[in-house]
């Protein structure tokens, strides 16, 4: 769903930050997204050449961590893996719990290529 | 919190934190940083000053989605009608195409204004940042924003309101949770519309709808209402009263009220919520 908008509006957050560093280019693009994000990582990679044609990413690596799905209980502690519609706790039943990883849609780091200006010692 | 001093780190994402510190260097030389920041946060940060403007004049700003034709609009006519006289109301309206819902609401005497999206599928923070220019909020109590009518995609764009609201109305089926988790995931309050229908459609068990909701480890309220019976919306226009006062007490003690997805989604990627203004404070390179 909006995978391509998604993907522009990173292209966005990624030349803001290789704008304030000075960078000349952008080689590798982390980005972390679970099944209750909302995107799907296939969309987004066939999505991103796209939308980073052109620009200062346009041949930055995206690379995509798929985030688990776990929920922590309220009611007995336990984390435990979980599916998208059935979240309760895989221990004791509960609705009690926090998705604690699963939901996110997460730029998480970028690999700058930055001009060396710095004099030596 | 903020970007630059790490504190936004949690066990769930340090290890995409890059190893040599904010803004490091890799073996081959290049600069590393570590943003751990939302996908959408350029829509969260007018969000938040949509928030914001809220929180100035007072407004309790209610998000309802739905599946189109679940009944929002015919809701909204049912709530000004109960409403009307004791709550200043103002409705923004978001559809692909036409002014039909907006006139509905014009003709309850409550003023409204409509987005038409073209082909949008979803209301977003700086479509509503633009549709409150045309609206006065210094004299309104509940501004409702009734999203495109899709399951699918209003669920991930906050649009700076207070709580979100999912309908689902009982032609739909009562499994409708299960298939869209992420939306169902999103709400803050459930209504089951369209109730007067339950004799007539008895594959739908509204015991089995909640059941549903429930495994989507969602404990909020599931309310049944229906706007053909006269106080067939009595538990709706209970909850908003109770959210209206909770908006108050808030104000009074000057916290913010953020529906609990935006929370959840704040946690997860180690961030208070608004944390879009904080996207100002980069990290920046301290040289070599």
């Amino acid at each position: 769903m909006h995978e391509f908008s998604v993907c522009l509006a990173l292209l966005d957050q990624v030349q803001s930050i290789a704008r304030e560093h000075g960078a000349t280019e952008v080689e590798r693009i982390l980005l972390r997204v679970g099944p209750l994000s909302g995107v799907e990582p296939p969309l987004l990679m066939s999505a991103y050449p796209l939308a980073a044609a052109g620009t200062i990413a346009e041949s930055a690596v995206l690379e995509i961590e798929d985030a688990p799905l776990r929920v922590q209980c309220s009611r007995c502690g336990a984390e435990t893996p979980a599916e998208p519609n059935r979240l309760i706790c895989g221990r004791c039943g509960s609705f009690g719990t926090q998705v604690i990883s699963g939901e996110e849609m997460l730029l998480a780091s970028l690999e700058l290529r930055v001009p060396d200006t710095d004099e030596a010692g | 919190m903020c970007n630059v001093c790490g504190c936004n780190i949690t066990p769930s994402n340090e290890h995409l934190v890059v190893a040599s510190g904010k803004h490091g260097h890799t073996e081959d030389g290049l600069a590393a940083v570590t943003v751990l920041e939302s996908l959408l946060s350029e829509n969260d940060h007018q969000a938040a000053h949509n928030r914001e403007h809220f929180g100035r004049n007072g407004v309790l700003a209610l998000n309802l989605m739905s599946s189109p034709g679940a009944g929002k609009t015919s809701l909204l006519e049912a709530t000004i009608a109960a409403l009307g006289d004791e709550l200043q109301i103002a409705v923004i309206e978001g559809d692909l195409e036409t002014e039909n819902d907006a006139e509905r609401i014009r003709a309850q005497g409550v003023p409204a204004v409509q987005i038409t999206t073209g082909s949008a599928c979803h209301l977003d923070a700086h479509m509503v940042g633009d549709a409150l220019h045309r609206i006065d909020l210094s004299e309104v109590d509940i501004l409702f924003i009734e999203n495109v009518g899709n399951l699918v995609c209003p669920a991930t764009f906050d649009l700076g309101q207070h709580h979100n609201i999912a309908l689902l109305s009982v032609p739909e089926g009562d499994d409708k949770p299960a298939k869209y988790p992420v939306m169902f995931r999103a709400a803050d309050l459930v209504l089951l519309t369209k109730s007067d229908l339950l004799p007539y459609l008895t594959e739908f068990s509204p015991t089995r709808a909640e059941r549903h909701l429930r495994r989507l480890a969602m404990e909020v309220p599931f309310l049944s209402v229906t706007t053909r019976e006269k106080s067939g919306i009595g538990s709706w226009v209970d909850w908003l009263q109770a959210a209206v006062q909770d908006l108050r007490l808030q104000s009074a003690t000057g916290e913010t009220q953020s529906p609990a997805v935006q929370s959840r989604d704040a946690d997860l990627h180690g961030l208070e919520a608004d944390q879009g203004h904080t996207r100002h404070h980069r990290p920046h390179a301290h040289g070599g």
